[in-house]
């Protein structure tokens, strides 16, 4: 009974969202219907040529892959440190990972707003709407997450692995390199994957740092509406083939996931 | 000779510590600084790319964002901000006058933000504690469920806000065609869910839709450590499932409990892409949260000054929240120095 009305309270939103991109458009006005009255493939084909799609498709995963990439293999090596090794300053360099990562995005938009400005007016390099300007700031919230979360991982691993590999002549870079990073290898993809979709589904920092030829699958759905049409169909279709890379990639690592985020690394 | 011994003694005993634990062994003490010494850039060189990213990314725009509220910035100049002149605390007096339209905004939005942040939570808590103690018996479609259970968490969040708010959005949407012709819960007429004061409402909803799964995942680990066995126990001795709940399931989560409504609290407070996608740029006022009224100060109105001022009073708030969460969940982690 109580899983019922969670599957339906689940349910609805994702049916209406697949019903609706399966609609012709005039049957989306007007009442809601459950049941479509015929079923039509043609939004997944216009979304394409009605807003320029395959542009923001590209802009995200690129911004996404390059602040995910620079995040996890940054992070890697910190995380190592704060896991394995004592060294002064760790207790300092760990809360401010810590309490970063609990800060909105919109206490950093507005100053690094200006430094993106200033670094112009210096230098003339444009940062803002630019993918590397996008990178920056959408690793202010991948790399703590990353950070906090592989050090749960590295933590978790028997600390004989590397001890042993270290008798053996590896050193501790060999160690890290040659023993943990293979172990570690799923947690780090889920790792990955976690920063993959935050970074997708952000809003904040792309409403004012992109511009027309750098715009993230996140503004650009919004010209699905018009001022005088709402093409309903087609915005549902779209967000059908944004969500479904996200998607696969969350059910394939969630073990994974669910280990590495209630081991306490949680965000 | 005996002077030079003397003036040895001093110098000695400088060199060694002076409470030394173990004066016994000399020479594990000597031994370990060698140690220490010759690996102890290893740790520097390992953080400082993420250490310097954290200076560029974050320590350093905060600081900005401080002095941003000691600055009258606008948009006029904007672009010469380092020329900006300094006023003082003039944006926190404009920003926290209670007499003031712009006070009075921000003393409602922070009020509302916080019942918005409870009433969230407080869902998303119960809805997640439901799914976890449902699904935690075996049966067949449970990893499926659980999957399922998961995707709106998993969605894009703007993925999710544009389907509620096409179910919202038209009077004769999907809500209110459940609302209204199914349930006969609303009367007949028709509501307007992204207007006026419902509009906060049909956000809580949105919310709790995208935050509960994470509560369930959560709750979910926390209950797995439970041992079957004792539930079977506590039904022979004629516990009602209820009782069971409330002396076995409750206390067992009671952990994991803390660091899970401390991170939801948080994301919940701060709460932005909601809004901007169901409202657009500016919410209705009956349904601002403090992030959206930040970036419309900032960005909307241009008054950056005053934007940077509430900034760093959510800074604070945050700050004193984080403390309480690092408290928390710290002494599990690895850092134990």
């Amino acid at each position: 009974m109580v899983l019922t009305v969670l599957s339906l309270w689940v349910a609805v939103p994702l049916y209406v969202v697949v019903s609706t991109s399966l609609k012709p458009l005039k049957d989306v006005s007007g009442l809601f219907k459950w049941i479509p009255r015929e079923i039509t493939l043609s939004p997944y084909l216009d979304i394409w040529t009605t807003v320029p799609l395959s542009k923001y498709f590209q802009n995200s995963l690129i911004i996404t892959v390059a602040a995910t990439a620079c995040s996890v293999t940054v992070a890697v090596l910190a995380a190592y440190a704060v896991a394995r090794l004592q060294f002064k300053g760790k207790r300092a360099f760990s809360l401010t990972v810590l309490s970063t990562q609990m800060f909105p995005g919109i206490l950093f938009l507005l100053p690094l707003y200006l430094i993106f400005t200033q670094i112009r007016n210096m230098t003339g390099l444009q940062l803002q709407g630019s993918y590397l300007g996008l990178i920056i700031t959408y690793m202010t919230f991948t790399l703590p997450f990353a950070i906090w979360m592989l050090s749960g991982y590295f933590a978790s691993i028997p600390k004989e692995l590397e001890e042993a590999s270290m008798i053996d002549g590896t050193g501790r870079m060999g160690a890290l390199f040659r023993v943990i990073l293979p172990v570690a290898k799923p947690g780090i993809i889920a790792v990955a994957v976690y920063s993959f979709i935050s970074a997708w589904g952000e809003v904040l920092f792309a409403s004012v740092l992109t511009n027309e030829a750098t715009k993230t699958l996140s503004l650009g759905l919004k010209a699905y509406a018009s001022e005088s049409d709402v093409f309903w169909n087609q915005l549902m279709a779209a967000s059908v083939v944004v969500s479904l890379p996200v998607l696969i990639g969350f059910i394939l690592v969630q073990k994974h996931l669910v280990a590495g985020l209630s081991a306490g690394a949680v965000k | 000779m005996s002077h030079s011994a003397l003036d040895g003694g001093p110098a000695a005993a400088g060199s060694t510590p002076a409470f030394d634990p173990e004066p016994g062994r000399p020479k594990a003490s000597t031994a370990l600084p060698v140690r220490k010494r010759r690996r102890s850039f290893l740790p520097y060189g390992l953080i400082a790319p993420a250490a310097i990213l954290e200076l560029l990314i974050h320590i350093g725009p905060m600081l900005l964002g401080i002095w941003i509220a000691f600055i009258s910035l606008t948009q006029l100049n904007l672009t010469n901000w380092l020329n900006a002149p300094f006023v003082g605390l003039q944006n926190f007096i404009n920003g926290l006058n209670p007499e003031s339209t712009i006070g009075q905004a921000f003393f409602s939005t922070v009020g509302r933000t916080l019942f918005y942040t409870i009433m969230v939570v407080g869902f998303s808590w119960v809805l997640g504690m439901a799914g976890a103690v449902f699904l935690s018996s075996n049966f067949k479609g449970r990893a499926l469920l659980r999957t399922f259970f998961l995707v709106p968490y998993a969605l894009p969040a703007y993925v999710g806000t544009i389907a509620w708010a096409f179910m919202f959005n038209q009077r004769d949407g999907a809500v209110n065609q459940i609302l209204v012709d199914t349930f006969r819960l609303v009367g007949d007429e028709r509501p307007f869910w992204l207007l006026g004061q419902n509009s906060f409402g049909a956000m809580i909803v949105v919310n709790v839709w995208q935050l509960w799964p994470f509560a369930f995942l959560m709750l979910m680990a926390a209950l797995q450590n439970v041992p079957h066995d004792v539930y079977e126990a506590a039904a022979i001795d004629g516990a009602s499932l209820w009782q069971q709940f409330r002396t076995i399931t409750l206390p067992m989560v009671r952990p994991a409990n803390g660091v899970l409504l401390m991170v939801m609290s948080l994301w919940t407070f701060n709460q932005f892409n909601i809004p901007f996608v169901l409202f657009g740029a500016s919410s209705p006022k009956e349904a601002t949260l403090i992030s959206p009224l930040i970036y419309q100060n900032s960005f909307g109105s241009w008054n950056f000054g005053l934007g940077g001022a509430m900034s760093v009073l959510l800074l604070i708030a945050l700050f004193i929240a984080s403390v309480f969460y690092i408290r928390m969940v710290l002494p599990k982690g690895a850092d134990n120095d």
